[in-house]
């Protein structure tokens, strides 16, 4: 396993304090695997079929880091472990790119081109609109009083 | 059992991505957000792997629990993916928003296919 350079990570307190994120990143992304586990035992997809599931984890996914990060950089100081546990664990175990490029593959080899194809446009497209449509709603709701701090624009993604 | 194989595979591919994605970003300084396109290519790479395996016989459910949908699925991230296609598309670099999703899901169908094709000349 690699080891990042931390030194030349800008601005990063080198090595000291990694090992609790590590690990809220590792406890997340058993929880997030889990949920999507869960999910597709709750749903299964049928052979051949729009993997509806995974299109669905992947959607609800990318909504919820929207309403995250809009929370903990602009709205509240966060503890320093709730980006990484819920937003790169959590959410980063619970969406997946591997399977659906593998479900694509699956689907072109099994001569179903036309749902691969709507299911290659598509899910980008919903995780796009979903984490845009989180994002603005989460902005618009967040209490008076705290969205000043929205002009900063928190800089602070890893 | 089995759940447990997904977790202990999530539990390792998360932070994989994590400082995969600290190590990747701290050797370049485009925009660009090249270490979650690094898991995401070499996670669709594995998992095609794995899916070959399995097809010729070679790979058990176990196995796929463990490596495929723990490992793999949380190595890999939508979320992370789309969350930073927007920073681009805010800070106004729509073109490299674009890029970023027709690269990502080019190289990451690509990586798929040549996971199956080596599992399939390794096994089959």
């Amino acid at each position: 396993m690699t080891v990042p350079n931390t030194e030349s990570a800008a601005g990063r307190p080198a090595r000291r304090g990694q090992a609790p994120v590590v690990v809220a990143v590792s406890l997340g992304g058993g929880t997030g695997a889990a949920a999507r586990y869960a999910a597709s035992l709750w749903w299964p997809t049928q052979t051949g079929g729009f993997p509806w599931t995974t299109f669905w984890v992947n959607v609800a996914g990318c909504a919820l880091i929207g309403v995250l990060m809009v929370v903990v950089t602009e709205v509240r100081d966060a503890h320093r472990l709730v980006r990484p546990f819920l937003g790169t664990g959590v959410l980063g175990g619970f969406t997946t790119f591997s399977t659906y490029a593998v479900d694509l593959r699956d689907l072109f080899a099994a001569h179903q081109a036309r749902t691969g194809l709507l299911y290659l446009a598509a899910t980008p497209l919903a995780a796009l609109a979903a984490v845009w449509l989180a994002t603005w709603a989460t902005r618009r709701a967040a209490p008076p009083g705290t969205r000043g701090d929205t002009d900063a624009k928190g800089e602070g993604s890893s | 059992m089995n759940w447990l194989l997904v977790v202990a595979g999530g539990m390792v591919g998360a932070p994989l991505r994590y400082l995969t994605d600290r190590a990747v970003q701290a050797r370049q300084d485009s925009v660009f957000p090249w270490g979650t396109f690094t898991v995401n290519v070499v996670g669709c790479l594995v998992l095609g792997l794995l899916t070959g395996a399995a097809l010729a016989g070679a790979a058990g459910s176990e196995l796929r629990l463990l490596l495929g949908t723990g490992l793999c699925g949380a190595l890999t991230t939508y979320s992370t993916f789309s969350y930073e296609t927007l920073r681009l598309t805010e800070t106004g670099t729509r073109l490299l928003a674009a890029v970023n999703v027709a690269a990502s899901v080019a190289a990451g169908l690509g990586a798929a296919y040549a996971g199956v094709t080596l599992a399939d000349a390794l096994w089959a």
